[in-house]
């Protein structure tokens, strides 16, 4: 084979591992809960409770193994599950804080870092279990420690449900509020989506559709370090040069995620879901998007040329991945969160882009305000506003949006939050101080955009 | 199973020797080699095959460690599987 007649292909596998911070980010289960609804709660978290702790029982051994024999790190082994307000429905139960403590007791016994899927899908209307479960997201995150909760709250079909929007504002204030001390830790963990997709492998907004089987594995995979390496052999060259460099890198990432799930699906025993191709950064050095970006030829990421650039970064990847890989899906575009990417800090930190830029960056790439730390003051209606807006980029564009943003209590704009680990670190970023109130106050149905009706 | 096996460090007298009869004690049979020296720096790249119903990956790279610290060099050992996805179509 061509192994054998030349030792660089070896050696540029081993530079992207150990210099590049090439890893593969996430292995994710995702497991149906369909079939443990039940009339009695207390028998349904019991369901639910012996249907994780069994499905997912080897995972992080397995995933461990292949690690082990890939010599690829494998960061996080993760759980999705189908939304809980169509399981907890069936309950009598008036919240739902119990069923969150559930995944968390489940999800702890198997030994995964997140578990999805404490969702609601109430793009067109809200049912009397997913209001229950909207309201029930500040205890349950902040009662929790590694359960995560989305809502989708519009789709291109559905167009936005404005009121679902107001209640998700209210959600996020009183979701930061109950993680005072942590400055809002809590909104870490929630993303309000527009046009969510049911197998994303990524946390916070992982959760496993009902169109899915039963029981799938899908991978996440990373390394913008890898394709800022391919950027650097091109300096000076033309953005042609630039798209074929990063297309090659993105194959050869995305076939490293497409073995990865092979091999994790035939040694669990069920089906391969998909490669998510997004490259997610980390708040180390190394492993950035904003410095791919800057690597094109910008002086800091935000300043006039940033979309351009990653316009050319994400249809790249997806070019080079889709190739790669038998089935891709979940969010598969750039990620662009404030708090996980050392660039991203940086240029926040120094006021050199905002977040009406990065509100731009959304309309081209997935996922959409991502990690990002606003005063703790701002009021309900304005995060309400900042989360219709994006849902306004993603349904009339077809594409995934979303909101994750961290009302930092008690700090200020230029102040740091720290959250930690992968999650980083990100400084407050000022919002617009004029009110949306009474435009959120509205409530009803933003209507869908007439080429939502394709048929 | 098929392995890539490499070994780096500072070029000194009996790295090959040391990790072959490693290798043998623990039925890898060697397919292909190939060294080079970058400066003082002495790169293996070694392709093998073991039966991995008897030795896991794991164990092997942990047979290893003792030979890596003799000799002060890294070895990595992985599935060819690897290299094969990344770099052919």
């Amino acid at each position: 084979m061509v192994l054998a007649n030349s030792s660089a292909p070896i050696l540029e596998t081993l530079q992207m591992i150990d210099e590049d911070k090439f890893d593969i980010r996430t292995v994710t289960m995702g497991i149906s809960l369909l079939d443990c609804a039940d009339s009695d709660g207390e028998v349904a978290r019991q369901k639910i409770y012996d249907k994780i702790t069994s499905r997912a029982a080897r995972l992080v051994e397995v995933a461990d193994g292949i690690e082990a024999e890939l010599g690829v790190p494998i960061i996080n082994k993760r759980i999705s599950v189908t939304p809980i307000s169509l399981v907890a429905g069936a309950s009598s139960d008036e919240d739902y804080v119990e069923f969150a403590k559930t995944l968390d007791a489940a999800a702890k016994a198997v030994g995964v870092n997140f578990i999805g899927g404490f969702t609601a899908l109430v793009d067109k209307g809200a049912t009397p279990a997913d209001e229950k479960l909207m309201r029930s997201i500040p205890r349950a995150l902040n009662e929790t420690d590694v359960v995560c909760a989305s809502v989708n709250i519009g789709s291109s079909r559905a167009g936005i449900n404005m009121s679902a929007v107001k209640l998700m504002g209210q959600v996020i204030r009183e979701t930061a509020e109950g993680s005072a001390e942590a400055h809002g830790f809590g909104c870490s963990k929630l993303v309000v989506f527009a046009n969510a997709v049911s197998d994303n492998p990524f946390m916070a907004g992982a959760f496993h559709g009902v169109q899915e089987a039963d029981t799938v594995v899908s991978v996440g995979v990373s390394g913008p370090g890898v394709v800022k390496r391919a950027l650097e052999k091109v300096q000076g060259q033309s953005f042609d040069a630039c798209a074929e460099a990063i297309k090659k890198a993105a194959f050869k990432i995305t076939r490293v995620g497409q073995l990865v799930g092979n091999l994790a699906a035939e040694r669990l025993g069920v089906e391969f879901g998909i490669v998510d191709l997004s490259l997610a950064p980390t708040a180390e050095v190394g492993d950035s998007v904003a410095h791919v970006l800057e690597e094109l030829g910008l002086e800091t990421v935000g300043t006039h040329g940033t979309v351009a650039a990653l316009a050319l970064l994400n249809d790249a990847v997806k070019k080079g991945g889709l190739m790669a890989c038998s089935a891709v899906g979940g969010l598969s575009g750039s990620f662009i969160p404030v708090s996980e990417d050392i660039g991203m800090i940086e240029a926040a930190a120094a006021g050199k882009i905002s977040l009406d830029k990065l509100e731009a960056m959304t309309a081209i790439c997935s996922v959409g305000l991502d990690m990002v730390a606003i005063p703790g003051d701002t009021p309900a209606a304005t995060i309400s506003a900042m989360i219709a807006d994006e849902a306004a980029i993603g349904v009339m564009n077809h594409k995934t949006t979303a909101v994750r943003v961290i009302p930092a209590i008690g700090l200020e704009v230029g102040q740091m939050v720290e959250f930690g680990g992968l999650l980083g670190r990100a400084p407050v970023m000022p919002v617009h101080a004029p009110s949306a109130q009474v435009f959120v106050d509205r409530g009803g149905r933003i209507p869908s955009p007439v080429h939502g009706f394709r048929n | 199973m098929k392995i890539i096996l490499t070994v780096t460090g500072l070029d000194h007298e009996g790295i090959i020797g040391s990790v072959t009869s490693r290798l043998a004690e623990y039925k890898v049979n060697i397919e292909n080699v190939s060294q080079t020296l970058m400066g003082d720096y002495f790169t293996m790249i070694l392709q093998g095959s073991f039966d991995d119903s008897a030795l896991s990956i794991a164990d092997l790279q942990g047979a290893m460690a003792s030979v890596e610290e003799q000799q002060r060099v890294q070895i990595r050992i992985q599935s060819e599987a690897l290299f094969r996805a990344m770099h052919t179509l």
